[in-house]
């Protein structure tokens, strides 16, 4: 009874201490600036089932890909494994599924977690290999330093010893079976962790139930655990992936979004039988962005979902010319900068610091070419370049704030409608020279 | 050499079928205005019904709305659409990739809607339906195709220039970065009328040195910012011993 008591506890207080969370988070999220993107459902709801749920982008990587499935769908099915534990955990039931499962469809389900358990265990080792003991430039870039590669460890290492609590909770269970202990009366089938029991066979009945119990209940607070640590984490992807297709742009990647209020005002400009003063319903507030609040929703829901694999940076040809600019350091520093709006926000902190200027540089936003190799790049459509554009907005259209070189060039277009110094009288000689 | 302006056409109570347009680089770049001629004399060959703005033309505005002055490209647009409509155009063809996307997925929101073809869509088109037919034999020549960003990821039109290729017979050795996977140029985002931040490369030389390791007689493009930045990149490391062309002046060769 008591143990039923302390689990119940533990479930209430990691769901409430997740929900209080993610709400934090949407409502930082929320602080963006509106954006349309209820248009076009069936299409979108297609491209999240291609990209986040059919990982189509993450296999153009095959090797890395394929690892990555294996751990995805690894996830998925070893979850339902939770609704068992959450059932025996508060009716302090032994592996209540086996009473109301067929023996067969109990046995498919035990072997195919374990089977996956085992692939998910294998793959988590690779990349934690790959990851630490092979250079790969993308993994050792300068705003991966610190918390960023500890949380990318944490989260392989975390996994890997859930997945042994897992199969080693099996191994001893079976082993109970046999040995007809105490309420041990399920005989599972168990083909990887019986390999485990190879290691448990010469532990005593009571040992032996004590070491499945510490895996049973490591399993369940590791997993209750790693939910709310998937908050503070770049591990978010797994749940915002999903929204994050959903609210993709649809359009082509070279379409950039004109600005409605730009709109009125050189509408205002060009036609003097307009009223200046009249009503417009836009609120015109600040022309592109200088803080993560002047970035629309979309943008900061991406910048929560981006799980710093850096193949947007990877193919990024400023930063692959030694450039500073880094698409995935712009959604990490929007990512960052929105949490410490939010968090200042929540506690009436004073705050002078902004987005553009204290963690992105304008080195950085001018360095970009805008060839969306970095978008193309992203397995799950984030898109870092509309925040360096708006960036750029902020700066040529608030600040007067645009290289020389590109001032003259505006220049030139207003003078002559070119951005070089030619007359516009001359649009036609190529056709007699 | 001919060619009809639309307010001539307009003024006589012609209507052109198709408005090519120029952009500034092709207007007044030097390079680029070779590039104008040689489609110019395909239209013609080919008896293609066109005209252009002429002086009327004026800057798309795609480097000012990706240098951020979203004010001056609404401005350019809004102008350059009152024209457009004005002259009643429902058809456009431009040999630039940037006047492209912008004409094509950025002018709509603003009352312009047109269907825009770049020229590597509209030559495929007219040697498909045997309006323009290639009668010289080029095919001694091996190539390479560099894919701009704005025809290629930007607007996912990646067949068209390789399909013209192999028309011509052309031996085409794709870059390890091609198609998708291209590396720009080093021109785009308004990068052509500033210097560099400062680096470890140029991003144009970066991108001509994976074309030469092709070991070819000519590099091909389809954007005038490219061949551009390309040409700069081949005066450095091999001045002299490898074109850059763009697509047209290929077909231009053989027709």
């Amino acid at each position: 009874m008591g143990s039923r008591i302390v689990f119940l506890i533990i479930l209430i207080l990691s769901v409430g201490f997740f929900t209080i969370n993610l709400q934090k988070i949407i409502a930082n999220i929320r602080m963006g600036k509106k954006i349309d993107r209820s248009d076009h459902s069936k299409k979108r709801w297609l491209n999240m089932i291609r990209v986040a749920l059919g990982q189509s982008k993450m296999v153009r990587r095959p090797v890395a890909g394929f690892l990555h499935i294996l751990i995805y769908v690894g996830f998925i099915v070893i979850n339902i494994e939770m609704i068992e534990i959450i059932i025996d955990g508060i009716f302090g039931t032994h592996r209540y599924l086996s009473e109301i499962l067929s023996n067969f469809l109990y046995a498919f389900l035990i072997s195919s977690f374990e089977i996956l358990a085992f692939l998910v265990l294998l793959s988590c080792v690779v990349f934690l290999f790959r990851r630490n003991l092979l250079y790969i430039k993308r993994f050792r870039s300068n705003e991966l330093k610190s918390w960023p590669t500890t949380d990318a460890n944490f989260i392989l290492i975390f996994e890997i010893l859930l997945m042994l609590a897992f199969l080693l909770m099996n191994a001893s269970d079976s082993i109970l079976y046999e040995r007809k202990f105490s309420y041990y009366d399920v005989n599972i089938v168990n083909p990887i962790s019986s390999y485990f029991e190879f290691f448990l066979v010469n532990i005593s009945n009571q040992k032996l139930y004590l070491f499945e119990r510490f895996c049973w209940w490591f399993h369940i607070i590791g997993v209750l655990g790693f939910l709310n640590y998937v908050l503070i984490s770049k591990h978010l992807h797994i749940f915002f992936a999903f929204p994050s297709t959903y609210y993709a742009k649809l359009d082509p990647l070279g379409k950039l979004d004109n600005i409605p209020s730009v709109t009125n005002e050189v509408k205002i400009m060009l036609d003097p039988n307009i009223d200046p003063f009249q009503k417009t319903n836009s609120s015109v507030d600040v022309f592109g962005a200088k803080d993560a609040t002047d970035l629309n929703w979309v943008q900061l829901l991406n910048a929560y979902s981006c799980t710093e694999c850096g193949r947007c940076t990877d193919n990024c040809p400023a930063h692959i010319t030694g450039k500073m600019l880094s698409p995935r350091k712009i959604l990490m520093d929007t990512r960052d900068r929105i949490e410490e709006i939010g968090y200042n926000t929540r506690n009436k902190i004073n705050d002078t610091k902004s987005l553009l200027g204290d963690y992105i540089t304008t080195e950085e936003i001018w360095a970009c070419t805008s060839c969306n190799a970095c978008t193309d790049a992203c397995p799950i459509e984030l898109d870092p370049l509309s925040i360096i554009m708006d960036m750029r907005r902020y700066l040529v259209m608030e600040e007067s704030k645009a290289p020389q070189e590109l001032n003259m060039m505006f220049t030139n277009i207003e003078n002559n409608g070119a951005p070089w110094q030619f007359s516009s009288d001359d649009r036609l000689n190529w056709k007699d020279e | 050499m001919e060619v009809k302006i639309i307010s001539e056409c307009n003024a006589n109570g012609e209507n052109p079928e198709y408005l090519f347009w120029v952009g500034s680089a092709g207007s007044f770049d030097v390079r680029s205005k070779k590039i104008t001629r040689a489609f110019v004399s395909i239209l013609n060959k080919a008896n293609i019904d066109f005209a252009v703005l002429g002086k009327e033309e004026s800057s798309s505005g795609d480097v000012a709305k990706r240098a951020g002055n979203e004010f001056l490209f609404q401005m350019q647009a809004l102008m350059n659409i009152e024209i457009l409509n004005n002259y009643n155009v429902k058809k456009i063809i431009t040999t630039c990739p940037h006047s492209y996307n912008v004409l094509k997925n950025e002018y709509k929101t603003l009352g312009g809607d047109y269907h825009v073809y770049h020229h590597t869509e509209f030559l495929l088109k007219i040697i498909n339906s045997g309006k323009l037919k290639l009668n010289k034999d080029i095919s001694n020549k091996k190539v390479t195709y560099h894919d701009p960003c704005y025809l290629g990821r930007g607007n996912s039109i990646y067949d068209e220039p390789r399909k013209l290729i192999r028309f011509l017979g052309i031996n085409l050795v794709e870059m390890k970065r091609s198609k998708r996977k291209s590396f720009c140029c080093g021109a785009g985002g308004a990068q052509m009328f500033k210097e560099p931040e400062k680096g470890s490369k140029d991003i144009n030389i970066e991108r001509t040195e994976e074309a030469i390791s092709c070991n070819i007689d000519a590099i091909i493009t389809a954007c005038p910012f490219c061949n551009t930045m390309m040409s700069d990149g081949v005066k450095l490391l091999k001045d002299g011993e490898i074109d850059v062309l763009d697509i047209v002046e290929l077909i231009n060769e053989s027709v």
